[in-house]
């Protein structure tokens, strides 16, 4: 088990390194002067040079990469041109606000798709399981920005229920700013709805369907309790599963509705840095998240081991 | 998955023959019984009308209304749904209607392109690594799980911002990145099907490998070829329009459903059919194509 986790560690590292160098290549090679960018289309060559010279953009590569480097694992990401600020509290500040918009949207899907899960498996092949099975499934395939902008439609432009931004203003308290967040949330929950659900519609099944629920519906247990106490437990292992995983979709859902609904989390930073080619803040974002995205796969491995005695003790 | 019985390398030329002859009857009587009970299918039908449909739109909506997509009109910018603009109009005068049927093309191109290729590739890939196992098999997975290390939105982001946002971009950067997981599928079935003695058979009649791969282990597994491929065909949608809504996709002014979104969301407020239609038209779509998906792994894999 330890070995296990120490292995999958050692991968991530190596990963995230490769990983940077490919992004800082990419975004060097293709045609695309920073310089020139900051300055505009109109400046004089000279100044565009003299400007990358003081940035440091016109040194080799490879020596630019290492500076870089050195500094990224030092925790001195230094500065973004574009954004004229430092790059790692600006980082964090826009993950801590992501984490936020995600945290309001596990809170409520992640109880909520389990019970609908249970529900219809408790209901197997029965109507209610045919509409939350098809329901949850189409909800889940639909791109958060569609059902995003369906939302904003009715709720916010027609009904006039939500403001058309996610950013509460500043200095307002905490349930003014939860008013904000729940329409953007909303499009990310249906995107964890279908998968969280059918895992747990599918590990009840066949919860349901093992001996020791038999066994335990002979003794003479109200349905209640062999459900919640027998079946339950071993039916969530796939769930957390998949929780797991989803964590690095919604990654992929935040860059998406944060620049739907203009709220300042790293997503729409990644986005808009990937746009004006804003390599240090590019690289910062994109390490962030595929550490998030890789670390939350192996906690979820690692839960998984710890709920099942027989990956526990497998070597 | 194999839905015949392996052939047995028969003692006389006669018996191989006659064993032939059954099993491309015993073929043909499968595929007649999965056309039928797809057409039974009500989610069968429902996401093939649905794809049928858009791509009928892709190819003629031009000829169908009465707007160009791209016709601009500067005296009728952002008006409401009437007679004559049944979806209204957009910031620049241009038919909503229009605009939204039209919209079909870029991802209807897209998609199925980004489809195939990840399919050929992946397929390849799998095909390889699970015939051959071993070092070559340890070699490919290890960079498969490198290329799932980032969520496929961000790697599209890095690399399009990279190489410049067009549709021959789109599509190789969307297929190279839906390649892993279409590898492992593959080449699951192969290490489950090269195992059998068909292709043992093969080995001992002295056939090159290349061979076995193609012509004996490849038509039997088209089953979860085929299903891997019409999921990859809803995801592949998904993921062309989200980058097209990023800004990362198609450029304007294509009346692709995700450029026209993002492009449109500026003026939700006094416009909102310009955003909404696009957007349901869209919905449909993915919806339509994960139908499709849905219906054909339940009838392959009975």
């Amino acid at each position: 088990m330890l070995r296990l986790v120490v292995r999958r560690l050692l991968f991530i590292v190596p990963t995230l390194f490769l990983v940077s160098l490919l992004i800082f290549v990419m975004e060097e090679v293709v045609p695309g002067d920073v310089g020139r960018t900051i300055l505009g289309p109109y400046a004089p060559a000279d100044r565009v040079a003299a400007l990358d010279h003081q940035l440091g953009t016109d040194k080799p590569l490879p020596e630019r990469y290492a500076s870089w480097l050195g500094g990224f694992v030092t925790l001195h990401w230094g500065e973004s041109p574009i954004l004229q600020q430092q790059v790692f509290p600006v980082t964090m500040q826009r993950l801590w606000n992501s984490a936020q918009l995600a945290a309001l949207a596990l809170v409520i899907i992640i109880p909520l798709s389990i019970v609908l899960g249970i529900v219809a498996a408790l209901r197997r092949d029965g109507i209610l399981d045919r509409v939350i099975t098809v329901t949850s499934l189409s909800l889940t395939v639909v791109p958060e920005f569609v059902s995003g902008v369906v939302l904003l439609v009715v709720f916010a432009v027609i009904l006039k229920l939500f403001p058309v931004t996610a950013a509460a203003p500043p200095g307002s308290g905490p349930l003014t700013r939860i008013h904000y967040l729940i329409l953007p949330a909303i499009p990310l929950m249906f995107v964890e709805l279908g998968y969280i659900a059918r895992m747990a519609r599918a590990g009840m099944i066949e919860a349901l369907d093992t001996a020791y629920v038999r066994t335990a519906t002979l003794k003479g247990l109200p349905r209640r309790r062999v459900v919640l106490n027998h079946a339950l437990r071993n039916a969530m292992v796939p769930t957390v599963a998949v929780i797991g995983t989803q964590i690095g979709w919604l990654v992929g859902g935040l860059v998406v509705v944060e620049t739907l609904f203009n709220y300042p989390g790293i997503g729409k930073l990644m986005a808009d840095s990937a746009t004006f080619k804003d390599v240090r803040v590019l690289e910062a974002t994109v390490l962030v998240v595929a550490a998030i995205y890789m670390l939350s796969n192996l906690t979820a491995d690692v839960i998984v081991a710890l709920l099942n005695p027989r990956v526990r003790h497998e070597r | 998955m194999s839905f015949l019985p392996p052939a047995m390398p028969g003692p006389s030329s006669l018996e191989e023959l006659a064993a032939e002859a059954a099993e491309s009857s015993e073929g043909a009587l499968r595929r007649r019984y999965v056309a039928r009970r797809l057409l039974r299918s009500p989610t069968f039908m429902v996401g093939g009308g649905i794809l049928l449909f858009w791509v009928f739109m892709a190819l003629f909506s031009t000829h169908v209304t009465k707007f160009g997509p791209l016709d601009i009109d500067p005296y009728h910018t952002l008006k409401g749904l009437s007679r004559l603009h049944w979806f209204g109009t957009d910031e620049n005068g241009r038919d909503v209607l229009s605009r939204t049927l039209a919209g079909a093309r870029s991802v209807l191109v897209v998609a199925p392109l980004a489809t195939l290729f990840c399919l050929a590739l992946g397929g390849m890939i799998g095909l390889i690594a699970g015939y051959y196992r071993g070092y070559a098999d340890e070699i490919i997975m290890r960079f498969v799980d490198v290329l799932l290390s980032l969520p496929v939105i961000v790697a599209a982001i890095v690399v399009v911002s990279a190489l410049g946002a067009s549709t021959a971009v789109v599509i190789l950067v969307i297929g190279v990145l839906f390649t892993p997981p279409v590898a492992r599928t593959i080449r699951a079935a192969v290490v489950a099907e090269r195992e059998k003695e068909y292709v043992a058979a093969a080995r001992l009649r002295g056939e090159r490998t290349w061979f076995i791969m193609l012509a004996e282990i490849l038509p039997n597994v088209t089953s979860p070829i085929i299903v891997e491929g019409t999921v990859r065909l809803g995801y592949a949608v998904f993921t062309a329009a989200t980058l097209s809504f990023l800004g990362f996709g198609i450029q304007p002014p294509s009346p692709d459903w995700g450029l026209t979104i993002s492009q449109e969301r500026a003026v939700i407020q006094v416009a909102w059919w310009a955003v909404l239609f696009p957007a349901l038209a869209l919905a449909s779509l993915v919806v339509g194509a994960n139908l499709l998906a849905d219906a054909l792994r339940r009838v392959l894999s009975e």
